[in-house]
């Protein structure tokens, strides 16, 4: 794969680099978030650092709360009738949750790929990589230009569709798609950038080009990955958290979490006792 | 000692499933097959049913009114009575503008009520307004003709294509809403998200987005509601009124081609007869034409 924004220590192995999540500055800090679909709880006080510049993986079984997390950190609950948001969660020291706060501007600094790719149908490959910026009400034609090769060369898709920048979205596949919304996230150059389950509904070679691209991102994102693949946060994640049923059980270096857990629980799902 | 029996399957008539054993030939497989031909049958006679009457009446309109349909009745006023010859080129542009005023006053509300309804709305609230579409959908169209008129025409004191169109666009709005509602809500939650999630306000994920994608839809849900205003009679007796000259403003009386047409069914004089044919044959062509656009709207959808 070609990419302008050449990325040398992106692959290096996670090893290398720094293992304690307390030495890393946080781009998020999570303290005792509660969430509460109706008279539902789905997390029960959840408290995390989320490590700068990192990929973060959330693994857990179905309906462990991971992807409602997820979801708390860029406000996505806003329309869900009858949710129930209590705790704190900070980022990069600011509390998101602040009357004060803007949702829509927040959303602009934390970007989010969902699991199935959903480029917008009725537009070009261009206009969806550039919409977030249109509808954010920018105009400058040589700065839209700018940003469309940036974020199609950062989510390594510029090569393959520079010739072709007027045709559908649609009509990529389906890992082009996902590299397509990756780039429409981000087009708006966000801080952070969620990704719930981005590979799930992907072949392996497309999974494996998407999981090189988050690797090299990490030098310019916070990213946090979640999935239900283990050999996927193995791959891609420099720290990995584990939930299960609403709670953290344990959150780790990648390496250590999946080599040596601490906890039970972590042990018996990665051996493969739960779901 | 009992004959050792040999083990083999039991001789049975039918399976314990309850289907014949063969392989079709038992009278009670022979009358199912009966029965299904006559269901395939009975089916294609009814939309023999539905169908022939739209050729028949083509077929009629044509020999009653083809004659007249020349290229004058498209063109010419009305000639006084007495006159033979003239047309319904008055008419047949006011039918036009009667259907432009009603759209431009009907399709905004109808589209942005529906589309506010399905984003907006909660599911209480949404039954309620889709229960109250349904119900004036059924509202005679006559009755929006006397609402426009007590309304509209009593304190302007005068009939007008405005008052015609506004009465059209009573009907329209709650049949655009309906269809509105129905394509909006067939768009896919993961766009409205993606869009969210960028940090587009809701606002433009609605027109740009949600709408975008649904356009096809509603521009189809328009044109079918204005093809069902087009021919409509009874809401216009008393608002538009007709007019046998050209309407220059939307504050007179303003011709339309139903209005021509029951005026001139209803004259004494053979020749009038023939023109409303005629008059007849022009709108059902003007209706027919819309829904063909409908069609080929509806048939190029992609995904």
């Amino acid at each position: 794969m070609s990419r302008s924004l050449p990325d040398p220590e992106g692959s290096a192995p996670a090893s290398s680099r720094e293992t304690d999540p307390q030495k890393i500055p946080a781009a998020f800090q999570i303290e005792e978030l509660r969430v509460a679909f109706g008279s539902r709880p789905v997390l029960h006080g959840i408290s995390l650092e989320i490590p700068a510049r990192q990929v973060t993986g959330i693994i857990g079984p179905s309906g462990c709360g991971k992807s409602t997390f997820l979801r708390t950190l860029n406000r996505m609950h806003e329309f869900t009738p009858g949710v129930r948001i209590q705790g704190r969660v900070r980022l990069f020291g600011e509390d998101i949750y602040d009357p004060k706060v803007d949702p829509i501007l927040l959303r602009r600094r934390v970007g989010m790929v969902f699991q199935k790719s959903n480029p917008f149908p009725t537009m070009s490959i261009q206009e969806n990589v550039l919409v977030g910026l249109r509808l954010a009400g920018i105009r400058n034609r040589s700065l839209l230009e700018e940003r469309l090769e940036e974020a199609l060369r950062m989510a390594a898709l510029w090569n393959e569709v520079k010739d072709r920048l007027h045709a559908p979205g649609t009509e990529l596949s389906g890992g082009q798609q996902q590299r397509l919304c990756i780039a429409r996230a981000l087009a708006v150059r966000p801080e952070v950038l969620l990704m719930d389950e981005p590979c799930s509904a992907l072949d392996p070679i497309a999974t494996a080009q998407i999981e090189s691209l988050i690797r090299d991102l990490r030098e310019h994102y916070s990213i946090v990955l979640v999935t239900h693949n283990l050999q996927e946060a193995g791959r891609t994640a420099d720290f990995t958290a584990f939930f299960l049923e609403g709670k953290l059980i344990e959150f780790e270096s990648t390496k250590k979490l999946f080599t040596n857990p601490h906890q039970k629980q972590t042990e018996d799902y990665l051996t493969g006792r739960y779901g | 000692m009992s004959p050792s029996p040999t083990p083999r399957a039991p001789q049975r008539k039918t399976r314990t499933d309850g289907f014949p054993k063969g392989m079709g030939d038992s009278p009670r497989y022979r009358m199912r097959k009966i029965l299904d031909r006559l269901f395939q049958i009975v089916s294609a006679l009814a939309a023999i049913v539905v169908i022939s009457p739209l050729l028949l009446i083509f077929v009629f309109l044509l020999s009653s009114g083809g004659s007249s349909l020349t290229w004058d009745f498209l063109t010419q006023l009305p000639k006084p009575v007495g006159e033979t010859g003239g047309g319904m080129a008055n008419a047949v542009v006011g039918s036009c503008i009667l259907v432009a005023v009603a759209t431009a006053i009907g399709a905004p509300i109808g589209v942005l009520g529906g589309v506010c309804l399905c984003e907006y709305g909660g599911p209480r609230l949404r039954a309620a307004i889709r229960f109250t579409a349904d119900v004036l959908n059924a509202v005679p169209s006559i009755i929006w003709g006397i609402v426009v008129y007590s309304w509209v025409v009593l304190r302007m004191k005068t009939f007008s294509g405005l008052a015609g169109g506004l009465a059209l666009s009573f009907i329209m709005i709650p049949l655009i809403l309906r269809t509105t509602e129905d394509v909006v809500r067939l768009v896919p939650p993961a766009y409205r998200e993606a869009g969210l999630a960028l940090g587009i306000r809701r606002s433009q994920v609605i027109l740009h987005i949600v709408l975008a994608t649904a356009r096809r839809g509603v521009v189809t849900g328009v044109l079918l509601a204005a093809a069902r205003v087009a021919g409509e009679t009874a809401p216009l007796l008393f608002t538009a009124f007709g007019n046998r000259v050209w309407a220059s403003r939307l504050d007179e009386p303003m011709a339309a081609l139903p209005l021509q047409i029951f005026a001139y069914a209803i004259s004494p004089y053979p020749d009038w007869h023939r023109q409303a044919w005629a008059g007849a044959l022009v709108l059902l062509a003007l209706v027919f034409l819309m829904n063909a656009v409908v069609r080929i709207l509806s048939k190029g959808k992609t995904r």
